[in-house]
């Protein structure tokens, strides 16, 4: 109840930030680009709709997800507001989850609406080219979704990254590029492994594996390319991903939830 | 006094921060000891970084005790049960402030578990207690500071707390602000409940407090009752009288008062406590008339100033 009433207020605090707007724009303005994109292509146009679309909603949600998310803790402190919600009956771990949900809430709303204004893109597309809208391949239309479901898991795992950085560090600057790191590398993770394995045993090769294990893998949420070409993206693959997605998030949130537990707020 | 008498108990306490990257220690308060009885205001009196606040925010679980413990209301400070039972108004209120008074008390309310009619009535009842009924669908970010810390005292007795416990709620307020803040403190203490608040402000604490406890570069270099503090600090006793005779005042400056005379009264300064009611027979064998002793105290401002230059 507690967890909920802080993860309402997070949400309310996040809609009336202006940063969410910002970049909420241009991704909508991005998705609306690629229809000029598309007009340069023979044929076609819809999958290169879908395919800037799909990663204008991954890479803005991530930046949503990166600035909100480390803010979530360290404006907290630098506005002194924490004094007075730990000094009421709420254990410390129940806030950082609070927090958490509310930021989740709030991507979750702007991932719907980045995904409504694809769709309706991707409609006016087809409408432009005296297309019966009901006589589309619906199979991509509906997989869209699929990519847009894996995409919001990938910025579950990176939001609670940016909130761990955020539970220790006082510097936003530092848990931004912090998070960054860690969002870019988690996307090289596959050549990371193949680097490590042709090294020889080294200093080297031990960090590099170092951020294998650590890091997550965040190319396993990528499945963008698939449903652009249509290749088929199995429910078990979509629950096996979800389920990792699941485990590394607790082992994030419950590490979090042990720095801040121990922090003192001077 | 009965242990469950005793709401604050600090034993021994102790908080040592590491400064910069060298790690270079500065103890912000040092083997602190201090009780708070139950139904009192105790000011918690101090200069600035004197160690007010860290205390306080140890007895709040926001920060740890290197060494030392704090209990409130018996349980130790870093239980979450025991906070439903304090009302915690912070140094300088930072409140979300683009809530309007309204969603800003339901929050806090929230937190405490409190809904449907029940956090309604309270909030109303809270909102006319502090004068803010008109301001009731006001953002935040509006307010004067007088506003905000009236809201922050409202937000503080949201669960109906038994204890209170407010970090400088008179800091930055007009006379006007601080005797609204004074008046809220005594009807809470009516209501038999106990408020403990630090200040910097001496006047507030001669006025209403009970007990006055005071800080000084982390150690507690004084706690009592006011007049206990006070009253071993008599400076003069100040007799003024009429009808003396030249020849008594005379006498009694030989004995090592001093003699003011205006027109009509006359106002003797004896030094010596003990040579008071003998000064006094001798007036009236004179048949003079005695129109008022009074003793002459140190002010707390005095005893405080003094203080701080003996820690320097």
């Amino acid at each position: 109840m507690k967890v909920l009433t802080i993860a309402r207020n997070t949400f309310r605090e996040a809609i009336r930030d202006r940063i969410l707007y910002n970049l909420l724009f241009f991704a909508l303005l991005m998705i609306a680009v690629s229809l000029l994109l598309a007009t340069l292509t023979v044929g076609e146009q819809s999958k290169i709709i879908i395919d800037i679309g799909l990663a204008s909603i991954n890479i803005f949600g991530a930046l949503i997800a990166i600035f909100l998310g480390i803010g979530l803790i360290i404006k907290e402190i630098e506005k002194r507001t924490i004094y007075n919600i730990l000094s009421k009956p709420v254990p410390r771990y129940q806030f950082i989850i609070g927090k958490y949900l509310g930021l989740l809430i709030t991507i979750m709303v702007n991932i719907i609406i980045m995904g409504a204004g694809l769709y309706l893109i991707l409609i006016i597309n087809e409408l432009r080219w005296g297309h019966d809208i009901f006589n589309v391949n619906l199979d991509i239309w509906l997989d869209i979704w699929k990519a847009i479901y894996l995409i919001f898991i990938e910025l579950m795992v990176v939001t609670a990254i940016a909130l761990m950085f955020s539970t220790f560090s006082s510097s936003s600057t530092l848990s931004a590029i912090f998070t960054i790191a860690a969002y870019i590398i988690g996307h090289l993770t596959e050549e990371l492994r193949l680097i490590g394995n042709k090294l020889p045993d080294s200093f080297m090769k031990s960090t590099i594996n170092f951020f294998y294990y650590f890091l997550p893998n965040l190319d396993n949420f990528n499945v963008k390319g698939k449903v652009v070409h249509g290749i088929y993206v199995s429910a078990s693959y979509i629950s096996l991903v979800t389920l990792y997605g699941l485990l590394y998030i607790s082992v994030v949130l419950l590490l979090s939830g042990v720095i801040f537990q121990r922090r003192d707020f001077k | 006094m009965n242990m469950e008498d005793i709401v604050i108990k600090i034993e021994n306490l102790t908080k040592v921060f590491k400064k910069g990257f060298r790690g270079k220690s500065v103890a912000a308060i040092k083997g602190l000891n201090l009780e708070v009885n139950e139904g009192e205001i105790f000011g918690f009196l101090g200069p600035n970084g004197a160690g007010k606040t860290t205390t306080i925010k140890i007895l709040m679980g926001l920060i740890y005790p290197t060494t030392g413990k704090a209990w409130i209301l018996n349980k130790e400070a870093t239980d979450v049960e025991v906070k439903n039972r304090i009302g915690f108004l912070p140094e300088q209120p930072y409140f979300y402030d683009y809530l309007t008074s309204r969603e800003f008390l339901r929050f806090y309310g929230q937190l405490f578990g409190l809904e449907g009619d029940e956090l309604r009535t309270r909030m109303n009842n809270l909102l006319t207690l502090v004068g803010l009924e008109d301001a009731a669908d006001l953002q935040l970010h509006k307010f004067s500071k007088g506003m905000l810390q009236r809201i922050g005292i409202a937000q503080a007795l949201i669960n109906r707390p038994d204890l209170i416990v407010l970090d400088e709620p008179m800091s930055g307020l007009d006379p006007i602000g601080r005797k609204e803040i004074r008046d809220i403190i005594l009807r809470l203490k009516e209501d038999g409940k106990t408020v403990f608040f630090s200040t910097h402000i001496i006047p507030d604490v001669e006025m209403i407090c009970d007990r006055v406890g005071i800080l000084m570069k982390g150690e507690l270099v004084n706690v009592g009752r006011l007049d206990e503090i006070m009253d071993a600090k008599v400076k003069y006793v100040e007799i003024i009288a009429r009808n003396v005779s030249k020849e008594m005042l005379a006498y009694m400056e030989a004995m090592g008062s001093s003699v003011y005379e205006t027109w009509e009264h006359v106002s003797i300064k004896v030094e010596d406590e003990n040579r008071v009611d003998g000064i006094l027979q001798l007036i009236k064998e004179g048949k003079g008339r005695v129109v008022s002793v009074i003793p002459q105290r140190e002010t707390l401002e005095e005893h405080f100033i003094k203080k701080i230059g003996g820690a320097s």
